[in-house]
């Protein structure tokens, strides 16, 4: 195999490792812009995972399914929401107990099922191909022929679902910074009482974007289970919730950015296994696989560092994980 | 806003109160007569694979003993890195009245060793591991054999003499697996080079399916595995090459045109065996280490994928490694993949050198660790 299939090859391979990241950062981006931190992530996406592979496995419905498994998470992070938004628990702690909530959950949910796979028509639908070109024409081309190969290889052999996390990620920083109601919520997660002041209703804007914002981690969960394996087993996210945690400030809670941050922490993921084409570089240290697992957290934390030198960066949403108490002026 | 707030607590209290009750109400009853035996496994019983295997077989010996004799306590899902629960999880099966208890995972070892010193009077049987004492036995069986006879099967079937295999966490118990795959797929053709695909990790089934897609991209046309879940199947369904499996039959419907075969655990005849001795009172500890010949391993029924030649070269082998078991397996000259001859003609690597085995084979190169 020549060196340009296999750069198409990884990055096809990146691209299916950071949807799940990539629709959970989003989501996740949607609910902290509104102010409120959800450590909750991985319990999030459990809970769609399971119950979009439940319903997938007992309906044998794909639409079913996807509203399943956003209705799971929608229901996880609406019991977030009731506690932090109307009881004032704190954010972080909450978080934290949605993860074991809804890991429990969905472990729970899915256990009936553990071990078996989706029926032979989810299969056909989650492993369609519905941009992969047809090539033989010009594959006798030289120069283009190859190319066209290359790029159909790395972008266009994806299922529908890759092509509709990424118009998710496109529409959520559309809405966030290019539409009233995205001002509203960047406005409400700055300074609550100042947009409360200006007629915004802050409570029901955070309520909708912490649920729309963790539909969006469920969906992720479901694309882990029902569309990725397509099958279920305990634990199946395995951490990628945490991923996502992290990732959000990488991505400085901008959904555009998130499809650079998901893709890298995508191919750090895998690139341990493709190191084999290249023997000089696997055996190094730096390349082991626990090493490369490092390597996500390490960037986030250096990201982090820079921004906090640098007096004037923007810092993250100003009350991220405060409460809002409309009496407290 | 306060109402409701007390409200929210006051239901909180409540329903932790019945789920308490609940709880407690769990608690079997002592039934007369029946021997109660305690299990603890790492995953659910139904995962397909490792925990299904001895789940099986402890069904299969109740079956064949009776269910007026016997009756099994479970507890699933106990993560076996987490001492805690693994204590909590076998305090209660011993508090139950068990007086039969198997930890069916490797790093239950300690846990089970201080419970096993604490409750003299329960026997504790654990999987995978190496210590015992008077009221503790460790049990295991030699699947190599049949991971051989499944490297015959894959080495038999490339075309490209390339073979990969998603391997686990890096200890002796999978050292042997990648081992003994490849020493059977070089048995029948030596040309045939093995890669290796360390994923560290027991669980983590998206990320299998791209160790074993990684491996088809660079060349494999069959790809094995010692993973639990079935994601390396996957993978070689959808890239259309031939995969082989472990633990137990994996066949299904959605790997139909890759899956090959697979190396399962049959754990029926010694759970039978070692429940029934219990009931006659003749119950001893030991270390147990069956192979094929005991029936412990076996290799799963061949598809329709693998041409009848092949399945009788392989099933015709099935004698003489029940006669000779792993000694078969490990027999020299075997060098490492540095080239350093580790077994010599005439020799067989014994066991405490396989037990701690820590070197590949000839024939393996690393993918990825």
């Amino acid at each position: 195999m020549n060196a340009g299939m296999m750069i198409a090859l990884f990055l096809a391979s990146a691209i299916r490792m950071s949807i799940p990241l990539l629709l959970g950062t989003v989501g996740e981006s949607l609910t902290e812009r509104s102010g409120h931190l959800n450590l909750g992530v991985e319990g999030l996406m459990m809970m769609g995972a399971a119950t979009g592979y439940v319903v997938a496995y007992r309906t044998d419905s794909i639409i079913l399914a996807i509203l399943a498994g956003m209705a799971g998470a929608g229901l996880g992070s609406l019991i977030y929401a009731f506690l932090t938004i109307s009881m004032k628990t704190r954010q972080d702690v909450t978080g934290l107990a949605l993860t074991i909530f809804g890991t429990g959950f969905a472990n729970t949910m899915g256990k009936a099922l553990a071990g078996t796979t989706t029926s032979e028509k989810i299969r056909a639908f989650t492993k369609g191909q519905p941009f992969k070109p047809d090539l033989t024409a010009v594959s006798e081309v030289p120069v283009l022929g190859p190319a066209l190969e290359y790029i159909s290889a790395a972008l266009l052999q994806h299922n529908l679902f890759v092509y509709l996390s990424f118009a998710i990620a496109v529409f959520a920083y559309w809405y966030l910074f290019h539409t009233r109601p995205g001002l509203h919520v960047r406005s409400t997660g700055e300074n609550p009482a100042a947009a409360d002041a200006s007629g915004i209703r802050v409570t029901s804007l955070r309520y909708l974007h912490v649920i729309v914002g963790g539909m969006f981690c469920g969906l992720g969960g479901f694309y882990i289970s029902v569309v990725n394996v397509g099958t279920w087993l305990d634990d199946i996210i395995a951490g990628r919730g945490w991923i996502v945690v992290a990732l959000v400030i990488f991505i400085r809670w901008h959904p555009l950015k998130a499809i650079a941050g998901t893709l890298l922490f995508g191919a750090l993921e895998i690139v341990g296994f493709r190191m084999q084409q290249i023997p000089a570089l696997g055996s190094l240290p730096i390349f082991s696989q626990y090493a490369i697992d490092l390597y996500p957290y390490l960037m986030t934390i250096i990201v982090l560092v820079i921004t906090y030198a640098r007096k004037k960066a923007w810092q993250g949403p100003a009350s991220l994980g405060q409460p809002y108490f409309r009496e407290d002026r | 806003m306060m109402k409701l707030r007390k409200l929210v607590t006051l239901m909180l209290c409540l329903s932790m109160l019945v789920s308490a009750v609940a709880m407690a109400g769990c608690d079997d009853k002592e039934e007369d007569g029946k021997l109660k035996v305690g299990i603890i496994y790492i995953s659910p019983k139904t995962d397909g694979g490792w925990s299904e295997a001895h789940a099986k077989g402890f069904a299969q010996a109740v079956e064949n003993i009776g269910a007026d004799k016997v009756q099994l306590a479970e507890i699933e899902s106990i993560d076996d890195n987490d001492a805690q629960a693994t204590e909590t999880a076998l305090r209660q099966l011993a508090e139950q009245g068990c007086e039969l208890v198997f930890a069916t995972s490797y790093n239950y070892m300690n846990t089970v060793v201080k419970l096993a010193d604490e409750y003299k009077d329960i026997k504790f049987e654990h999987c995978s591991g190496y210590m015992s004492s008077e009221n503790l036995a460790n049990y295991f069986g030699q699947i190599e054999q049949a991971r051989y006879l499944s490297g015959i099967v894959a080495g038999r079937m490339t075309e490209s003499d390339k073979i990969g295999f998603v391997a686990a966490q890096k200890i002796p118990e999978v050292m042997r697996a990648v081992n003994s795959f490849t020493l059977g797929v070089r048995s029948v053709n030596p040309e045939a080079e093995v890669m290796v695909s360390w994923t560290n990790t027991w669980y983590d089934p998206q990320k299998e399916k791209e160790a074993a897609i990684a491996l088809i991209d660079s060349g494999c046309d069959v790809v094995g595995q010692h993973q639990d879940s079935t994601a390396t199947q996957e993978a070689a369904q959808e890239k259309g090459v031939y995969g082989i499996g472990y633990d137990n039959p994996m066949y299904s419907e959605a790997i139909k045109d890759a899956y090959l075969t697979a190396p399962i655990w049959l754990w029926g005849a010694y759970y039978e065996e070692r429940i029934q001795a219990v009931l006659d009172g003749n119950w001893e500890s030991g270390a147990y280490w069956g192979g094929m010949a005991e029936g412990v391993v076996a290799l799963d029924e061949m598809t329709d994928l693998v041409p009848q030649e092949v399945q009788d070269e392989v099933n015709g082998l099935v004698d003489t490694m029940k006669e000779q078991g792993n000694a078969y397996v490990f027999a020299g000259p075997i060098n490492d993949n540095t080239g350093e001859l580790r077994v010599a003609e005439g020799e067989s690597l014994d066991k405490d050198s396989q037990m701690s085995m820590d070197w590949y084979v000839e024939g393996i190169t690393v993918a990825a660790e």
